[in-house]
């Protein structure tokens, strides 16, 4: 048997000896609608530890950017977070008090969003924007201890100081992402999310962006959530990927197994369906739509577009457990060990 | 061989700022051949601003060229007759990258299908037209009943996508030009898209001049390809070779970026930074950023060089190789 390599980190990560930072438990975030609540996020649990990096995959629709919003205490009506827990280094987000979450917003976790470097302000220079960022959630801090973290992570992402000058209309599209992240981590969060940080900007570009982000969380020894659909990026940069179907994880993988060999037939489509180079072979897309938020199918929500579906699945809904060491998938051909 | 349809070194610039005084380039002397009576895809390969939509847009006559000329059938399109014309717009025909855009969000989308099917009378009854609009759909890989009567905002974006699709196959078309056709589709829907594009290649015999950013797809579908940087073609041939073994620095650069699902094989080193920002006056337009770069690289722009039969590369390297004239360079290729 071929046994995948293990680096040190990721034997440390296997045996969980790291300390979890965020800890997501049976989360549901649901979309009021006139027909009925849309189960955008339906039971998911996770988390994340000291210095990993996580990789959350899906196709649009899964739940990525919802679970994103609910990490971040950002969901607002028709949304609602109907039960479970998200605790980060003990406080739970989702019952605590918009103070307490502006108090660890940015400072313990902060978000590199989707299409970021169009949320700079286009009227302000970049050096303030970043400024506003610390003040606005260190209001004790003086202008020279901010003026010198400026400096300091700007130069953490490879952008010369002359920056704090400049528009962000001056700035090339990869130099504005490197800004966002610059802000992102000017308070040293321990948690830091990206959400597709790179969809926008072409393949040098990324990554150059790849490695400022690489550096930025060895030199604050943060966790870093990936969410995103490029199975390409999660291959190269995570640790762990987790995979989202219709609102739940199906599979928690370390990345070298789970490339080596998916277990949740979802997840061996979603690879199997991705072109690659150097070598030609016919491509396989997967067949069908996912199915509808609003209403579920019965048992397996993936049971209608899998191959390998039996009686069980269009019945009863496998749950998500520990399939073999440390890999944990959701799906009846993988019992519990 | 004759040509269907056939650039001849083409530029178009754009001109901006007070008194339009500032010229921009965005393409520049590119030759391309599409024949006739081999169906070939063509992938047409750049990141954002290498003038590849531009290149689309011209070959589709939505913009007239700078210098050069667009032909149709040897017809130049700039003076093309009208009856020439209206078998242009049928066989030339056009998928892009926002399946929403070219919907009218009032009409269902069966006027996308009806429309053309009465405007080149595809059918003489009303019967026989619904047929073979059934027809394409399903080829495209649709649920007629499941598609026709509904709005746009109804169907899913690969949904979407397919109709217009569906929409190419009903015309026949001889050449299929596709601008980004799955980069706002889901991953999982991407293959089973660029399958029924490959499908109306095959079966209908249609060129596809297949317009990315993604060198993994273009390498999975094409034969031939060309990789452009700020407007012009800087390799160009055989998709194995140029991607398998790329001569340009640019071509080398692209390919070593791109992740692959496969965490053994690496990542390969990123590129400096620094390097970005600064421009060539008169040589190569790549030279700012590559580690390669020579004196002559700063003061006249390479041509083509051929390096092997079916590739050229724009780049000294290559210089012991016979250059070709970059109108011919659609010979090279043919």
């Amino acid at each position: 048997m071929n046994e995948p390599q293990i680096g040190p980190k990721e034997a440390l990560i296997i045996q969980g000896k790291r300390d979890t930072v965020l800890e997501v438990d049976d989360l549901h975030v649901y979309y009021d609608t006139n027909l009925g609540p849309i189960k955008a996020v339906n039971g998911v649990s996770f988390r994340l530890r000291r210095g990993e990096s996580l990789g959350l995959v899906g196709e649009s629709g899964s739940g990525k950017s919802t679970t994103v919003l609910s990490l971040m205490g950002l969901i607002k009506p028709p949304g609602r977070i109907v039960k479970g827990r998200i605790l980060l280094n003990g406080l739970d987000i989702v019952r605590a008090t918009d103070r307490e979450i502006r108090a660890v917003r940015f400072v313990k976790m902060s978000l590199v969003p989707q299409g970021a470097m169009n949320s700079l302000n286009p009227v302000m220079k970049i050096g303030e924007q970043i400024a506003d960022t610390i003040r606005a959630h260190i209001p004790k801090s003086t202008n020279s201890s901010i003026k010198s973290r400026i400096t300091e992570v700007l130069e953490s992402v490879d952008l010369s100081p002359s920056v704090v000058k400049r528009y962000p209309h001056e700035l090339s599209g990869g130099m504005k992402q490197r800004v966002c992240m610059a802000m992102a981590t000017a308070l040293r969060p321990e948690v830091i999310i990206a959400d597709e940080p790179t969809s926008a900007l072409d393949v040098v570009v990324q990554r150059q962006v790849f490695e400022t982000l690489k550096s930025l969380q060895e030199s604050l020894s943060a966790s870093v959530l990936l969410v995103g659909h490029d199975m390409g990026l999660m291959a190269q940069f995570v640790d762990r990927v987790a995979v989202m179907y219709a609102g739940k994880i199906v599979e928690l993988s370390p990345t070298t197994e789970f490339f080596e060999k998916p277990f949740h037939p979802y997840a061996k489509q979603l690879i199997d369906s991705l072109p690659t180079l150097g070598r030609r072979r016919p491509l396989t897309g997967i067949t069908g739509l996912p199915p509808s938020l609003r209403m579920l199918p019965p048992g397996c929500p993936f049971h209608p577009r899998c191959a390998k579906a039996m009686d069980q699945c269009r019945s009863v809904e496998p749950s998500f457990v520990q399939a073999s060491g440390c890999r944990s998938v959701a799906c009846h051909l993988f019992p519990k060990v | 061989m004759t040509a269907i349809l056939e650039a001849v070194g083409v530029s178009k610039s754009f001109t901006t700022g007070f008194l339009r005084k500032n010229r921009f380039h965005a393409v520049e002397d590119i030759s391309l051949r599409i024949n006739a009576d081999d169906a070939s895809v063509t992938a047409i390969a750049g990141e954002s601003g290498s003038g590849k939509t531009t290149l689309a847009r011209l070959l589709l006559k939505m913009i007239q060229p700078t210098e050069g000329t667009v032909l149709y059938r040897g017809h130049n399109l700039r003076v093309i007759t009208n009856r020439e014309q209206k078998s242009y717009r049928r066989e030339v025909q056009a998928v892009f990258q926002d399946p929403f855009e070219v919907y009218n969000p009032f009409y269902k989308v069966d006027a996308v299908l009806h429309g053309p099917a009465e405007k080149f009378r595809l059918a003489e009854t009303r019967a026989k037209r619904q047929k073979l609009i059934d027809q394409a759909l399903e080829m495209a890989g649709l649920r007629p009943e499941e598609t026709l009567g509904r709005y746009p905002h109804q169907l899913s974006g690969g949904q979407r996508q397919r109709v217009m699709v569906a929409r190419a196959i009903l015309l026949r078309p001889k050449v299929l030009i596709a601008d980004e056709p799955v980069s706002m589709v889901d991953a999982s829907l991407r293959a089973t898209i660029l399958e029924t594009l490959l499908k109306l290649n095959r079966e209908f015999g249609a060129a596809l001049i297949y317009i990315t950013h993604d060198l993994t797809t273009a390498f999975q579908i094409s034969d031939n390809i060309y990789i452009l940087y700020k407007g012009s073609v800087v390799e160009a041939g055989d998709t194995d070779k140029a991607i398998n073994d790329p001569r340009h620095p640019y071509t080398q650069l692209l390919v070593r970026s791109i992740p692959r699902p496969d965490p053994k094989a690496k990542w390969g080193p990123p590129e400096r930074a620094s390097a970005l920002g600064l421009r060539a006056s008169s040589g190569c337009k790549f030279a700012p950023r590559c580690p390669m770069a020579m004196q002559r690289c700063w003061d006249t722009m390479p041509p083509l060089f051929q390096g092997d039969v079916d590739r050229v590369a724009a780049c000294y390297l290559e210089d012991k190789h016979p250059h070709v004239m970059a109108k011919d360079m659609s010979s090279v290729l043919g």
